[in-house]
């Protein structure tokens, strides 16, 4: 059997509490703010060697490893642990739960301590400069000062980015999977599409469905319907359901088991908030990462068309434009954007090798442009 | 296809780069110059290759290698920002126009290394003019339908254009069939290397 982290539990920690609220980027405060997350190794004496994982749109903190009693190990187990591609053995990989969401990080779902009831709509629009800030406080917290690697595909590779550009000095390598600096008219229509639907479901209620004994179901599951037609291909549909038997009834089983595990109101908060990331917002994607001196590895796969090549060739320009030391693949994989979450062996060999570079600075030499 | 040649060719590039310079390899194949260069000169390098197996030696090798066609890929850089742009024997494959490459190169690098195999070599003249033949030597290898080569030139052709672009040629070395020539380059040469500036 492959080797695992083995057993691991959420692990949570609260902060922001009144009157020290946790100030939003639209200027509005939000606390206390629970984040769950999950930690895989051993930090090193000097806290050097963290990884830290940013999930996709519907991840969690669970990356790796098991939770007792359940049938399947975390979002990316394939990658983290022992020998893997972020090497437990070696390094101290952290992984948590975006702000907005709904796997134990505050989120519309959660007690609003004032008035005792779920947030609903009533929570505060969030960024993902938010949710970046947030995680930035869950490693002070745990006393890391700088991270060796910050790592993700999707919305995780978007966060990526924001770290990058908020964070620079607090970062050694960067790994950015199948995303985008900001996202295209196309990418934001089929999210629109997936609000639509949930927000037309009448057991929605306006976002107050939490007092109901119902959830907006159908529309949460035609949402999740769309997403899955936008991360697959062409190809990988084809190769999966032959002439089309079988497409049906496992899009309406992913849809359904999608209800069960993930809150409509979160959909909503969570993919407006990556739709109105842009991430050269601040300098302009000449400047973005003036001063950077992380190493940094870009990666794209070449069925994704929801995230196509050239966008994570945009950002391969920000790294040129300011000579900022960059690898970048495009992986050849017939997966679509899924490819992130199935194509293990080609990321692990690019990444564990990326990362023993970024370890024995090979390139590093003094050098002023 | 490693030859002697290689070697040959290696050294002299590696000799004409300063230490600690910035270089930028277009086409760097398995990465075997840059990797050269870093360990010998302290290169800060970067690569440019559209071979995924390529790509994939070179991040083994610890380089940073961005997959892209060449033709594509300078474009987005800054005027000067790099000490040195190497062409070893790549700029044959641009799928593009070769000049447009060259003149990207001269304007992001402060100098521009092209090495490039020679068309008029006298092996080369003998297959066409006698055999009636395309010709195949050791610094053109292939056969007219597995060749990766989509420009042919000669050293006086690139001379000849260096000239007409007022592009400076500042070095030059030539590789024969038994190490380093000097007589009659564009008879006796089967690579020729160029270092050149605006």
């Amino acid at each position: 059997m492959e080797k695992s982290v083995s057993f691991v539990k959420t692990q949570y920690y609260t902060f922001a509490h009144p009157p020290n609220e946790f100030a939003l980027e639209t200027g509005k405060k939000l606390g206390p703010i629970t984040v769950a997350y999950e930690t895989y190794g051993k930090p090193d004496k000097e806290r050097s060697n963290t990884i830290l994982i940013l999930h996709a749109f519907s991840g969690d903190a669970h990356a790796a490893g098991w939770h007792r009693g359940d049938k399947k190990p975390g979002w990316w187990d394939g990658m983290i642990g022992p020998g893997k591609a972020f090497d437990t053995d070696k390094y101290f990989v952290v992984c948590s739960n975006v702000l907005g969401g709904c796997k134990g990080t505050t989120g519309p779902s959660s007690i609003n301590p004032a008035t005792g009831e779920a947030y609903g709509i009533g929570f505060p629009e969030i960024s993902l400069q938010d949710m970046v800030a947030v995680q930035k406080c869950l490693l002070e917290y745990l006393g890391i000062e700088k991270l060796f690697s910050v790592a993700g595909g999707s919305m995780g590779g978007q966060q990526v980015l924001e770290w990058l550009v908020a964070y620079p000095d607090h970062v050694q390598s960067a790994i950015i999977i199948a995303t985008a600096a900001k996202h295209s008219p196309q990418q934001i229509a089929f999210n629109e599409v997936g609000r639509q639907a949930i927000m037309a479901d009448r057991s929605w209620h306006h976002g107050d469905y939490y007092r109901t004994s119902s959830v907006p179901a159908k529309g949460l599951a035609v949402a999740r319907m769309i997403g899955h037609i936008t991360y697959m291909s062409d190809g990988s549909m084809t190769e999966k359901f032959g002439r089309g038997s079988g497409v049906e009834s496992y899009l309406q089983h992913k849809g359904k088991s999608f209800v069960d595990r993930f809150d409509a109101n979160s959909y909503l908060y969570i993919t407006r908030a990556i739709d109105s990331y842009n991430a050269w917002n601040g300098r302009g994607i000449d400047n973005a990462f003036k001063d950077l001196s992380a190493k940094v590895l870009v990666l794209s796969f070449k069925s994704d068309w929801l995230y196509p090549s050239y966008q994570s060739l945009e950002i391969v320009k920000a790294c040129k434009k300011t000579g900022v030391d960059a690898t970048y693949c495009e992986i050849d994989s017939t997966y679509g954007h899924d490819a992130f979450l199935l194509e293990a062996d080609k990321q692990t060999y690019l990444i564990s090798h990326f990362l023993d570079k970024v370890s024995s600075g090979i390139t590093d030499v003094d050098y002023e442009i | 296809m490693r030859s002697d040649i290689d070697d040959i060719e290696n050294r002299i590039i590696v000799d004409w780069i300063e230490p600690g310079s910035k270089v930028l390899e277009l086409g760097c194949g398995d990465g075997e110059l840059l990797a050269q260069l870093i360990a010998e000169k302290r290169v800060r390098a970067q690569g440019i290759e559209i071979d995924d197996g390529s790509v994939y030696s070179c991040v083994k090798k610890g380089l940073n290698v961005l997959h892209e066609e060449i033709d594509e890929a300078l474009s987005d850089y800054n005027d000067g920002i790099y000490d040195f742009t190497v062409f070893k024997r790549s700029m044959q494959r641009v799928v593009g126009r070769p000049d447009a490459v060259l003149k990207e190169a001269l304007r992001i690098s402060k100098k521009v290394i092209v090495s490039f195999s020679n068309f008029a070599h006298y092996q080369a003249r003998w297959q066409i003019l006698v055999k009636g033949k395309t010709p195949v030597t050791p610094s053109l290898p292939y056969e007219w339908h597995d060749t990766p080569n989509l420009h042919f030139l000669s050293i006086r052709d690139f001379e000849g254009w260096c000239r007409d672009k007022n592009v400076i040629i500042e070095k030059t070395a030539y590789i024969g069939r038994h190490g380093r020539v000097k007589v009659a380059p564009n008879l006796t040469a089967l690579t020729g290397l160029f270092l050149i500036t605006k």
